[in-house]
């Protein structure tokens, strides 16, 4: 899931400020398990701005709603009523909810409450880690489930680095190096011999990011 | 002369805040006037939210009466408390509220005195530290 972490306090102060009656979205998907922009947190940070603003003597009345998910044009207009009656919305959900409630309230300022970081997984709790970078060309049938592209800090497709050692990356000491958890994995599962097939390099001016907004569309699903 | 007398707002957790101010009662010692008893089945019931949300309708300050560490009925239910209080401090000191108005305080059952020595001294802290200036009465 997308992985996410609340923005500076003292940053979100700052563009409320003009503002004395706002709208406080949260998403109940993904911002909600990584406790970023959930109900629950969207509550505290409602309280927390309140009583910051209460201490400067310019109030801030805050209505707070949570959709199930914010990124999903009808679950987003269930906020039609709320949003009419504030004068901004801060949106806790990703970056992606944020640019909904954008695209279908365009006479609303929009401010997003979170940083939208990463896709990844709970490897325990409170701890989140990348695991894709959505690529567009997966290939983890080849790297024993475990991805070289969001996990290895060079992206090497063929091997680790010089730098790999006793398992962990040059890059980050804390991190376990990529290369090595593929070997280790390939080595249990007796798949080492895949790891002898060469992985050509990605075009990433095709199906990644670098040729602009990718957009997926199937003509079955069209009403 | 001043006459403000701050709100205390002391989550109980019955297995030990609780009967500890009750004993507090029996005995009839001092206890400050203006105290709201929250009795909660265990501290670890204690969402970091309902911290926030008593400084923000009037507390001006908040403890909570908690079991002594590893003698949580529930195992570790004192031991979530302490980081989401942890995490309501670094949320206050956001705000720039004073870190002393919210605080834990481990008793036993039969703590009744430390009880009332506790909110004592806390309610005499309170004073000088003045009134919580983000509560929204």
């Amino acid at each position: 899931m997308i992985k996410a972490e609340q923005k500076p306090f003292e940053e979100i102060l700052e563009y409320l400020a003009p503002y004395n009656k706002i709208l406080l979205s949260g998403c109940g998907a993904c911002v909600t398990v990584c406790h970023a922009g959930g109900e629950k947190e969207g509550a505290l940070l409602a309280s927390a701005l309140r009583m910051a603003r209460q201490k400067t003597g310019k109030p801030l009345e805050i209505l707070e709603s949570t959709p199930a998910r914010q990124c999903e044009p009808e679950f987003a207009q269930e906020l039609s009523d709320t949003i009419g009656r504030v004068q901004a919305v801060l949106s806790v959900s990703c970056g992606v909810g944020v640019q909904t409630l954008a695209r279908h309230f365009p006479a609303t300022q929009i401010f997003p409450g979170v940083n939208t970081l990463f896709m990844g997984e709970t490897v325990e709790h409170g701890v989140w880690e990348e695991r894709c970078q959505a690529c567009g060309d997966c290939i983890l049938e080849k790297t024993a489930g475990i991805c070289p592209i969001a996990r290895c800090a060079k992206q090497l497709l063929n091997g680790p680095c010089g730098g790999s050692a006793n398992g962990k990356c040059e890059i980050k000491r804390e991190t376990d190096c990529a290369w090595q958890l593929i070997y280790d994995r390939s080595k249990s599962l007796g798949q080492l011999h895949r790891l002898t097939e060469i992985i050509p390099a990605k075009q990433w001016g095709v199906q990644s990011r670098d040729s602009g907004p990718r957009r997926i569309v199937r003509e079955d699903l069209k009403v | 002369m001043s006459t403000f007398e701050p709100k205390i707002v002391a989550f109980c957790c019955e297995q030990s805040g609780l009967p500890a101010a009750e004993m507090a009662k029996t005995l009839k010692l001092k206890i400050p006037d203006n105290l709201e008893l929250v009795p909660v089945p265990c501290s670890g019931r204690i969402e970091t939210l309902y911290l926030l949300k008593a400084l923000e309708s009037g507390a001006d300050g908040v403890v909570v009466f908690a079991c002594y560490e590893e003698n949580c009925r529930y195992l570790q239910g004192n031991v979530r408390l302490k980081g989401r209080v942890g995490y309501a401090k670094q949320i206050m000191a956001k705000i720039g509220l004073e870190q002393e108005r919210l605080e834990i305080f481990h008793v036993a059952t039969n703590s009744g005195v430390k009880f009332s020595e506790f909110l004592m001294q806390k309610a005499d802290q309170l004073r000088l530290l003045g009134p919580n200036l983000g509560k929204i009465a």
